[in-house]
């Protein structure tokens, strides 16, 4: 049995608005995020003693670079590499070390520059594998390697564009109510079946648009967000895996199928009792594929879910309540913490236009690094609200 | 069915010529194993010496065993394909130039699941046989293909970009009186190049072999010494930016040792079989390698006949195999200069010839003028990098391939 996570919570949920391009560095908008956050904390950059960081564009630095950089010295830094995973992971490797003792309030921080023609320089440098054996095939970027699996996907289980639509439409009626999300006009489904393509059958309304931006959060001790007065979030459940299913041909399922009865037992609960889902939404087939592997329908089932489902904010599901990165915008990294992000916000009701009623138990789910032809990391976390 | 190559236009003098873009270049040093194979026209990939498990993306640590003896070896290219797409949008210039892009997954039968190139006449679902082609970067990538092709399937345009097809295409034959640039001009024409000009040193040399020429559609004989800058010049800036193959052919060939050796020969063989091919490449290669993405004729090839004792000498004929070793060795640094270009550099690796008077003295097996000629044109539409032609020059390429030492020690004498 699992050890539970207890005595730790999750506050400061900060978001740094995106831009599309900008002239400033990664270090920046990392800047810009922990300043943020310390400042709800109430704590001085020396006082921080813990620190984890995700990025793409820090070179040549890494966040032992960015201490020196900012002027902190903690006695515990980490750095999460597992891109769209990364905000779970983060946190599950704070929570313990702050459960443990090794450190008392830990920064969590993603983010990204994305200045003009960065987004090429960064896919040609992303892995060896895509280097060797992706990229010289068409360079389409993620974009070709999740049409081949969204490909796949219609094939095996009959699902068809419109199901996807679903899910980018209702995610953009959500950002209409997001003050920072990039796209601001309303998207329907007509709309969303007559974009261009961009490699098919992804069409454009299923692409993220990358951008700059940064996201953070601090764990903490319970004790200590009480004694400052914080709102705060805990852990009721998670997990992590890498690697999953390599024998499968394709990818039609993520390393959530491997570890899902953990997460429930852990939670105490099944999927019935959580009141909103934020998936890692590059592009709407890996949040169906997560609506299946997390529990909510069977596999296979995930464009018939779409169909019998409202997902917007006052729907009977709710789902990436903020736009998603599909609306919001995907900040490198910090795409890896928008979900989580924006989940604390809802548990502890601080999110504004976008609250949920009645919000409660959140799960998040994240899923990163196309390293060849599949993406390699999956996590999850089920995060409650003080009155669960 | 992929539709027969278009005739190319006749040349707008207005517009500009296409400045060659590449498609990406960078490998981690495992996955440049790919082009060795592609070169050379085989489908290999490694295959842990420990487990047998086959392994792609290249690596270094078996994916089953984590053993690191990983040996490239030929295997089962039959696959089907997956999933596909058509790629609209990319954000690198020589496929943004190429848009659509079509590209899938296939399961090989060998194991690996790879992402690849898609010939027009396959899709999803069928079974397809895979080939190792390399691209104009020079690497080697995988592309699906039928399992049998159409007539015309070396005319779809990926796979169109990958080889050096002769078809529509103007080749130069750089000396006419080598024994086989007849037997070459003939099967080039069938294979569809649209013109053959054929370089004559010492026109005033008569050769009864030259009225065989006479009265063939598509072919001139046009003054050509590669012993002579100024002549390499003047042909190059009258027909430089219509040669879009070039096949060199000029060769000096005497026998002999090293010792006894009348230098001056020596000398005849570097002028000609060494410096001939570097001044060629002086005089051609600058417009070939501007010409590279010039539509349906654009430049494709430089192509070496060269004797396989560039790799290990015969020592009856010393000065000749070191002006060959030396002009392998010229090949390789041309690759090199022309690699940013896309322009293939072509070995074709031969050894004595039927019917040369200055190998009459040796034992058969010897190799025809036709089956250089074929070779040439095989490599040439493979798109291949290193061909060898004929018993003598297959059996040294693999022992040199296998143990250079050994072959040296059996060469030079004490093998029995």
């Amino acid at each position: 049995m699992r050890r539970s996570y207890e005595g730790v919570v999750l506050t400061a949920p900060v978001s740094v608005p995106y831009v599309r391009y900008t002239n400033e560095t990664a270090h920046w908008w990392i800047a810009k995020a922990l300043r943020e956050a310390l400042a709800i904390i109430r704590m001085t950059p020396q006082e921080i003693d813990g620190l984890s960081v995700s990025s793409f564009t820090l070179a040549p630095d890494t966040p032992v670079g960015l201490t020196q950089h900012f002027g902190i010295s903690p006695r515990w830094l980490d750095t999460v590499p597992t891109g769209g995973a990364c905000g779970v992971a983060a946190m599950r490797r704070a929570a313990r070390a702050v459960q443990a003792g090794d450190v008392d309030v830990v920064a969590c921080v993603s983010g990204d520059t994305n200045r003009i023609d960065s987004f090429r320089n960064l896919l040609s440098a992303f892995s060896r594998f895509s280097m060797d054996a992706t990229f010289p095939y068409g360079f389409g970027g993620p974009n070709a390697s999740f049409a081949l699996l969204q490909d796949a996907y219609m094939q095996e289980f009959g699902a068809t564009r419109e199901d996807f639509g679903h899910i980018a439409v209702a995610q953009r009626a959500n950002a209409l109510h997001c003050p920072h999300a990039m796209m601001k006009k309303p998207l329907t489904l007509d709309q969303y079946m007559d974009a261009r393509m961009i490699s098919d059958p992804i069409g454009l309304f299923d692409c993220v648009m990358s951008c700059a931006g940064a996201e953070a959060f601090v764990m903490m001790r319970e004790d200590m967000a009480i004694a400052k007065g914080l709102p705060f979030a805990r852990i009721a459940s998670t997990i992590e895996r890498t690697n999953a299913f390599p024998d499968d041909p394709i990818q039609l399922r993520g390393g959530w199928a491997v570890d899902i009865d953990d997460l429930w037992a852990m939670a105490g609960h099944g999927p019935e009792a959580i009141d909103l889902l934020q998936t890692y939404d590059d592009y709407p087939v890996i949040s169906m594929m997560q609506f299946e592997d997390l529990g909510f329908c069977g596999k296979g089932e995930g464009a018939e879910f779409v169909r019998k489902h409202d997902l917007t904010i006052g729907g009977d599901f709710p789902h990436n309540t903020s736009g998603g990165q599909l609306s919001v915008g995907q900040a490198g990294a910090a795409g890896g913490y928008l979900g989580l992000v924006e989940a604390i916000r809802q548990v502890t009701a601080q999110a504004g236009g976008t609250q949920v009623e009645n919000a409660r138990r959140a799960l998040v789910s994240g899923f990163g690094v196309i390293n060849y032809d599949r993406g390699l990391c999956s996590s999850a976390a089920i995060i409650t609200g003080a009155n669960a | 069915m992929t539709q027969s190559l278009p005739f190319p236009p006749k040349r707008n003098p207005q517009k500009p010529t296409q400045v060659p873009t590449v498609p990406p270049m960078v490998r981690s040093r495992a996955a440049l194993g790919l082009g060795v194979m592609a070169a050379q026209g085989r489908f290999g990939l490694q295959v842990c010496a420990q487990c047998q498990a086959v392994q792609y993306p290249p690596r270094d640590a078996c994916l089953k065993c984590l053993n690191d003896d990983l040996p490239w070896q030929d295997v089962d290219p039959t696959g089907r394909v997956l999933a596909e797409t058509t790629i609209r949008v990319s954000p690198e210039p020589y496929f943004r130039e190429r848009m659509p892009w079509r590209m899938g997954s296939v399961k090989l039968n060998a194991g690996p699941v790879v992402n690849c190139h898609l010939h027009g006449e396959v899709g999803r679902g069928d079974m397809v046989r895979m080939a190792l082609k390399l691209d104009k970067a020079g690497q080697g990538v995988l592309i699906a293909l039928q399992l049998e092709g159409s007539e015309n399937m070396q005319d779809d345009p990926v796979l169109r970009a990958m080889s050096c097809d002769p078809k529509r295409r103007r080749v130069l034959i750089t000396d006419a009186r080598a024994p086989m640039a007849l037997a070459l001009t003939q099967a080039l024409l069938n294979a569809g190049a649209a013109h053959v000009f054929l370089g004559e040193p010492e026109a005033w040399r008569r050769w009864p072999e030259r009225a065989a020429y006479a009265g063939m559609e598509n072919v001139s004989i046009v003054p050509l010494d590669v012993t002579d800058v100024s002549s390499i010049t003047k042909l190059s800036a009258e027909i430089g930016g219509k040669v879009d193959i070039l096949v060199n052919t000029a060769s000096f060939t005497r026998p002999g040792g090293v010792m006894g050796n009348d230098t001056t020969f020596a000398r005849d063989a570097f002028e000609v079989n060494t410096l001939g091919l570097m001044r060629l490449a002086q005089g051609f290669g600058p417009a070939m390698a501007s010409r590279v993405q010039d539509g349906v004729n654009s430049a494709a090839a430089f192509v070496n006949i060269l004797s396989v004792h560039g790799l290990m000498p015969d020592p009856a004929y010393s000065a000749f195999g070191a002006s060959q070793a030396a002009a392998r060795s010229i090949t390789q640094s041309l690759r090199s200069e022309f690699r940013g270009s896309g322009l293939r550099v072509i070995n074709v690796y031969i050894g004595a010839i039927e019917g040369d008077p200055w190998f009459s003295t040796l034992p058969p097996p010897k190799v025809t003028p036709n089956a250089i000629a074929r070779a040439t044109v095989q490599g040439l539409v493979g798109g291949l990098e290193e061909v060898t032609c004929g018993d003598i020059a297959k059996d040294i390429y693999a022992r040199w391939q296998n143990d250079a030492g050994l072959l040296e020690r059996e060469i030079t004498g004490g093998g029995s």
